[in-house]
């Protein structure tokens, strides 16, 4: 028996998250919903799955098993928390709430319900930063000194534009959008934060929201890193993310690409030279069945359905983590207006 | 039409490194200007290439105005085309949603362009939406050889994962009828596209997929893409042959030799003995 799934929302994410979906050997889409006329028509003509308007027709007429929810962050909160009712396994995108009270009342339901619970921080499926992550638990760089979290890429480079993604209230702008993967990334990778210093929410081309996000983030343990964010730089082709660790013993740049390590002295244990050693990401694909866009699209699907099969909450990208990151965003949107 | 064993790709122009960002860094400097992109076209040109394959960039255009201005240097060049330039729409999808993009990079002013009730009716006609797009995107080749004219992998994987077949059977048509060329497809879904295409009575298609000893970006595992290799009907290109320059150039291109499908290799390099190098390597292995 497969899987039955649902994917609402149907922009640049939710069609990628339907067309991997899709293909999966273990689940069936059955239905999509959205509000856009153009897409459900081209579903209405060219697929079989069954297209919705309304989500909550969707999850009443549908015997859904999964559910994909793509849609702009402040409809996440009463999608996500109606089919957390129905007993549906639920992937969100990211980030996950627009307030922590709000993810943390999901979080709760999904754990009171046994539901398998996922975000779409997709960056822990590629396999350079699961490297790093291993890294620094082998503690290579020993006490850690500094980090610096950065992505750059060039989404709003000119003075117009005007989708949710432009509008504040809707959890728009490059804090929600670009800073959230690499809050998460720190997060998870490095510690979790609890401060923001010096936080500098700029616009550059936007009117209503920021196009970049500088902050100076003290974790739990008292390590401090910056942040640094732009999503108005053309230099770049595409969104590139990147995570800098300095430590006593050496310091490691890492991307989707490529892992730098330099140390000071050997590490015969991993196998680590005096000075660099460069691994690449054709190291540490993780394989997946179909792509589309990257592997890790595809792996944090594979992730979900695997933990709905085998009934195990997922270790990466729960709702409690997303929340953490939720958290972050709040403290540093705090800090920006002191 | 039987297609060159040499394919010269266009990624080290425009920054495309699968590798390392700060590669891509290092080619965006190095091909500025578009004279340093026709060098080494010219380059290529002389080693006895014949075909670039490249991707609808803005700046190919500008490559494109040289070689009209230019014919009898390049009248028996090929180019295959490979549509549409993704990030272009991608970065615009985000930033103007869905429709935006669409009324954004629609040629002209939208009414004059659809004549039978305008932008509203046309939402509908999705294939004569994708017609208007192909030719917006073909319109830069004009008194070009195009003799293969390819989609992207991202637009083909999304379609094939939305199951939305009949979009390449009119893809097709349109390509074969209104270009007089053939159609190809780009994947990272090769054995799933092939069978996919076949269902709908697309046969023996040019599909250009990763095919490599390693098994980087072959999606089901190289087992099953050596299983299609070898026993299925399709005119393989290979791509990502070097797995983003895990292999030696020796390694890779000895392991394609053991598949005589295989019709044409994509490679892409930026100085003149490389190319001459790997060259003569496709040659002899193929």
């Amino acid at each position: 028996m497969k899987l039955k799934a649902g994917v609402i929302g149907l922009g640049k994410m939710g069609l990628s998250h339907a067309a991997i979906v899709s293909p999966h050997p273990n689940v069936d889409l059955v239905a999509v919903c959205d509000t856009s006329s153009i897409v459900l028509d081209a579903f209405r003509k060219f697929s079989k799955v069954n297209v919705y308007t309304d989500y909550v027709k969707m999850i009443d007429s549908e015997k859904l098993d999964l559910v994909v929810i793509s849609t702009p962050t402040r409809f996440h909160y009463k999608m996500v928390k109606y089919a957390l009712e129905k007993g549906i396994h639920t992937f969100c995108e990211k980030p996950f709430s627009l307030t922590t009270l709000e993810g943390q009342e999901l979080e709760i339901l999904a754990a009171q319900k046994n539901l398998i619970n996922q975000v779409g921080y997709h960056n822990h499926f590629i396999g350079t930063f699961r490297e790093l992550k291993r890294l620094l638990k082998e503690s290579v760089l020993g006490d850690l000194v500094h980090f610096t979290g950065e992505a750059y890429g060039p989404v709003v480079t000119k003075e117009k534009g005007g989708t949710w993604r432009s509008d504040p209230v809707e959890g728009g702008g490059c804090l929600f959008d670009y800073a959230s993967h690499v809050i998460n990334l720190i997060q998870e990778i490095i510690g979790v934060p609890v401060k923001a210093s010096g936080s500098q929410l700029k616009k550059i081309y936007s009117k209503d929201v920021e196009d970049t996000v500088y902050s100076i983030l003290t974790l739990q343990s008292g390590l401090t890193g910056v942040l640094s964010v732009n999503w108005s730089d053309e230099t770049y082709r595409k969104m590139s993310t990147s995570l800098t660790v300095f430590g006593k013993k050496g310091k490691i740049i890492c991307d989707a690409t490529e892992i730098k390590i330099y140390l000071k002295e050997a590490n015969p244990a991993e196998k680590l030279e005096k000075g660099w050693t460069i691994k690449y990401i054709t190291d540490f694909a993780i394989p997946v069945n179909f792509y589309l866009r990257g592997e890790e699209y595809s792996a944090q699907i594979d992730n979900f359905v695997d933990c709905i099969l085998k009934n195990r909450q997922t270790e990466i990208n729960s709702f409690r983590q997303a929340v953490l990151t939720d958290k972050v965003i709040e403290i540093l949107i705090a800090d920006s207006k002191n | 039409m039987k297609m060159d064993k040499v394919l010269f790709g266009d990624n080290q122009f425009f920054a495309v490194n699968h590798l390392s960002d700060e590669k891509s860094r290092e080619q965006a400097i190095r091909f500025k200007d578009d004279a340093a992109i026709i060098r080494v076209l010219d380059q290529a040109i002389d080693l006895g290439i014949n075909t670039f394959m490249c991707t609808t960039h803005d700046r190919i255009a500008n490559i494109c105005d040289h070689m009209r201005a230019n014919p009898s240097r390049y009248k028996d060049f090929n180019i295959f085309p490979c549509m549409p330039y993704a990030h272009k729409y991608a970065n615009a999808v985000t930033d103007l949603g869905i429709i935006g993009a669409v009324r954004q990079y629609v040629p002209g002013n939208i009414f004059s362009t659809f004549t039978k009730g305008g932008f509203a009716f046309l939402q509908k006609d999705f294939i004569g939406l994708m017609e208007i797009f192909i030719d917006a995107e073909m319109k830069m080749f004009k008194g070009i050889n195009t003799p293969v004219i390819f989609i992207q992998n991202v637009i083909v994987d999304m379609i094939l994962g939305l199951n939305m077949l009949e979009v390449f059977k009119e893809y097709d048509a349109y390509i074969r009828k209104k270009f007089n060329a053939e159609p190809g497809y780009i994947t990272m879904n090769m054995p799933l596209l092939l069978d996919s295409l076949n269902s709908v009575g697309i046969e023996n298609p040019i599909i250009c997929s990763s095919i490599n000893k390693i098994g980087f970006r072959m999606s089901g595992g190289r087992e099953i893409y050596e299983k299609y290799l070898t026993e299925k009907t399709l005119r393989p290109i290979a791509m990502q042959v070097l797995a983003a320059g895990a292999l030696r150039p020796k390694e890779a291109i000895e392991y394609l030799g053991k598949f005589p499908k295989i019709e044409s290799v994509l490679f892409g390099a930026s100085s003149k003995s490389h190319i001459q190098e790997t060259k003569e390597m496709i040659e002899a292995n193929l």
